[in-house]
């Protein structure tokens, strides 16, 4: 029986389970009448019931279902011919193909060897064995699991409390995901950051003014020594965040300011959305309204003043990203500054404070921690940005503090290292991990400050 | 204009018992009303309010004595929707003429309200603020002597004089209200409002602040909100009772509480609704 099929079987067993225990449940007592004599209600038993047939059922199905392959491949090797079983690793891999493209009837078997034709047959039956001895297994244990639970099921049988114990852990469980994940992510990005400063020396990459990625292939190719400094690349990022933040911060904290305080309801039910919809526009939007529209125009105005602008400058790259974050630190400031108790005001107010005074000197002083924590977001959302500055900003690393020129960022060349074939054993390759590294550290440090910093604000007026 | 000695004719029809007006009253209402939308929440009230002492405002909930409360230094101007009609004089001058500034109003009318609402800054930038932005202080000394006095007078001096540098909000809620009560006679008011300033208080903080306000009334009026019939008693020399929008009496507290006029008045404050 197919996997699939065998999954719907399982729900289908466990529905079975749930009318089952409820009924059960109800009987022990003598009828839906007397159901409060029960511990619990009569569905708690059938949902008791309906888990304990399907949970293990199914723990055991996908833990099968996952390793059936390899262990079926495993034994499919062991019978191969000894001279097939001494290949090397990349010659048994096609081998293996091979053997996979014809069981799943891809390949003709006629155009590939004979041990291999032996071998997928080998594979087929294997397979077809172990699908049949799931299907039995997970039926009974599926059964088993009912008819254990059914007979278990007496009024005192406390089965609310069981079966919010077993929602408890799943909730768990979901949670525990996303934190694996992270975790995940985070120890891949260190293993390869660590092979490539086995290569290049932390000190090197981290103090270096020069960013030339390049390894030879020959050895006497030009250029055939790379340069891992990864200042110019910091410097970068840094200066078109700075531009970013320059254009969002007083634009974003002053619209947030009309919004909260000035707005009348209905222009606020408005601006507030259109507002954010900035935030939904796709980066790569922002990248070539950067790149086909600013960029240029900076250039022209530039000529006019008699002032060189590059083509591609941090300057276009900084002004798009600035309104791309305008809504994070405008949405985040309305809501501190909403979040200031009208007590404040009133008393501000009640002093004969005029409007700006209350705002300027109470309100924005009782929403600062919060807006900060917003700023701070914003700057870690600039820092990790790619799109606009790998379409705006240009790829030369020039160590400038100079808007006008050119500059290129962490994430661009995270990206140019990591975009075509790649081979992973080279620093190239491997020094993307490292830039993702440090980006990663320095936006999670910006994060858990924002955070910090947010939640001591949220607790002073609760 | 000669205000003094002048008493502001009340207009016929006024339904309220008892002495609506007192001689050379700091403030006099003639017919407020005041609208929230379409709710009609002071209907045409007449009362004067006498200087150097404390009115207080009693009725039971909904009865629109905050509402009248908050009319005296405009700040209904704040809630949208709010409509206030008929005159209201401060000194014989219309607090609602065009020339009169809210901001100069609220300088003279000071107010304290329910829940202690310091400023997220320190103690001393909490009394100081007032000062700082009507410039009533010409240099450092002088405002450090204006919040010295004005902590002395508020009884909370003894208890901050060493940590004024501290936020306001990590003193105790009563401590907190003494904070406010400094902070309004900072700018050195006519007049104090209080709405309910005690009913977030426990009884030890209640009776600093009664005390206190007995103080302050030698050099304020003093207009009190309450819901604590005993706390009206004690502190006030005048009393109001509200009722649905209307004030129903107004009097000498002694006879308000004694000999009261009017039935629901009577009803009131023997216990039978509110």
């Amino acid at each position: 029986m197919s996997p699939s099929i065998l999954f719907v079987l399982i729900v289908a067993l466990s529905v079975l389970a749930f009318q089952l225990g409820k009924t059960r449940a109800i009987a022990m007592v003598g009828g839906q009448r007397r159901i409060r004599d029960l511990h619990s209600l009569p569905g708690h038993y059938g949902l008791l019931t309906a888990m304990w047939c399907g949970l293990p059922a199914l723990v055991v199905f996908l833990t099968w279902v996952l390793l059936q392959d390899a262990v079926i491949t495993r034994l499919v090797i062991a019978q191969l011919p000894a001279a097939s079983q001494a290949l090397p690793d990349a010659q048994l891999g096609l081998l293996l193909n091979d053997l996979r493209n014809v069981v799943a009837g891809d390949v003709p078997p006629e155009m590939v060897a004979p041990e291999t034709r032996v071998a997928a047959a080998q594979y087929a039956q294997s397979r077809d064995i172990a699908e049949l001895a799931l299907t039995a297994i997970v039926i009974s244990i599926g059964i088993v699991g009912m008819l254990w639970v059914r007979a278990k099921i007496r009024p005192d049988l406390r089965a609310r409390n069981s079966y919010e114990r077993v929602i408890e852990i799943l909730l768990f469980g979901c949670s525990a995901v996303a934190v694996f994940t992270t975790l995940g992510i985070v120890l891949s990005i260190v293993f390869e950051a660590f092979r490539f400063f086995s290569i290049v020396p932390v000190t090197e990459f981290v103090f270096g003014t020069n960013w030339s990625p390049q390894m030879a292939i020959r050895a006497d190719q030009v250029g055939s020594s790379g340069a891992f400094g990864a200042v110019p690349l910091f410097a970068g990022t840094l200066l078109i965040s700075f531009i970013a933040m320059i254009v969002a911060v007083p634009i974003g904290l002053f619209s947030a300011i009309y919004l909260a305080e000035y707005a009348p309801i209905k222009v606020r039910k408005y601006v507030k959305p259109l507002l954010e919809v900035l935030a939904g526009v796709p980066t790569v939007v922002y990248g070539f309204f950067a790149v086909t529209t600013v960029g240029p125009a900076l250039r022209v105005a530039g000529e006019a003043m008699g002032l060189p602008v590059a083509g591609e400058s941090a300057l276009a790259a900084g002004l798009v990203m600035g309104i791309m974050i305008i809504p994070f630190v405008s949405s985040l400031s309305d809501d501190m500054i909403t979040a200031v108790p009208q007590s404040l005001r009133d008393g501000a107010y009640a002093l004969g404070a005029t409007r700006s005074e209350t705002i300027r000197q109470v309100v924005l002083r009782a929403a600062l921690p919060g807006v900060v924590g917003g700023v701070l977001l914003a700057i870690s959302r600039a820092i990790g940005e790619t799109m606009i500055v790998v379409m705006a900003a240009g790829l030369s690393a020039n160590l400038t503090a100079n808007p006008l020129e050119a500059v290129t960022t962490v994430t661009v060349q995270i990206v140019t290292l990591l975009v075509g074939d790649q081979e992973f054993d080279s620093p190239k390759t491997l020094a993307a991990f490292a830039l993702g590294l440090i980006l990663f550290l320095v936006t999670l440090l910006l994060n858990v400050i924002a955070l910090y910093v947010v939640r001591k604000y949220r607790e002073q007026y609760e | 204009m000669n205000q003094t000695a002048i008493i502001k004719p009340v207009p016929e029809g006024t339904r309220t018992i008892g002495d609506v007006t007192v001689p050379e009253p700091v403030f006099s209402c003639r017919d407020v009303d005041v609208f929230y939308g379409d709710k009609h929440a002071i209907k045409k009230v007449n009362i004067d309010i006498g200087r150097k002492q404390v009115l207080a405002m009693i009725g039971p909930s909904g009865c629109g004595k905050s509402t009248f409360l908050r009319c005296l230094n405009r700040m209904n101007d704040t809630i949208v929707g709010a409509r206030v009609e008929g005159l209201i004089e401060l000194d014989g001058q219309d607090i609602h003429e065009k020339r009169q500034d809210v901001v100069q109003l609220r300088a003279r009318v000071g107010m304290v309200f329910q829940k202690p609402n310091p400023f997220p800054k320190s103690i001393y930038e909490n009394v100081a603020y007032g000062p700082r932005i009507h410039g009533l202080a010409g240099d450092r000394a002088e405002l450090d002597e204006i919040v010295n006095l004005s902590l002395r007078r508020a009884g909370l001096w003894e208890e901050v004089k060493d940590r004024l540098n501290q936020p306001g909000t990590s003193l105790s809620g009563g401590q907190q209200q003494r904070l406010c009560i400094a902070r309004a006679i900072a700018v050195n008011p006519e007049v104090i409002l209080m709405d309910e300033p005690c009913s977030a208080l426990d009884p030890i903080a209640t009776a600093r602040i009664e005390d206190l306000i007995d103080e302050l009334r030698e050099s304020y009026a003093i207009c009190i909100v309450t819901h604590s019939m005993q706390q009206a008693a004690r502190v006030s020399q005048r009393t109001a009772y509200f009722h649905l929008g209307d004030l129903i009496e107004v009097g000498e507290t002694n006879k308000i509480f004694t000999n009261p006029q009017a039935k629901l008045t009577e009803d009131y404050i023997t216990g039978r609704f509110g």
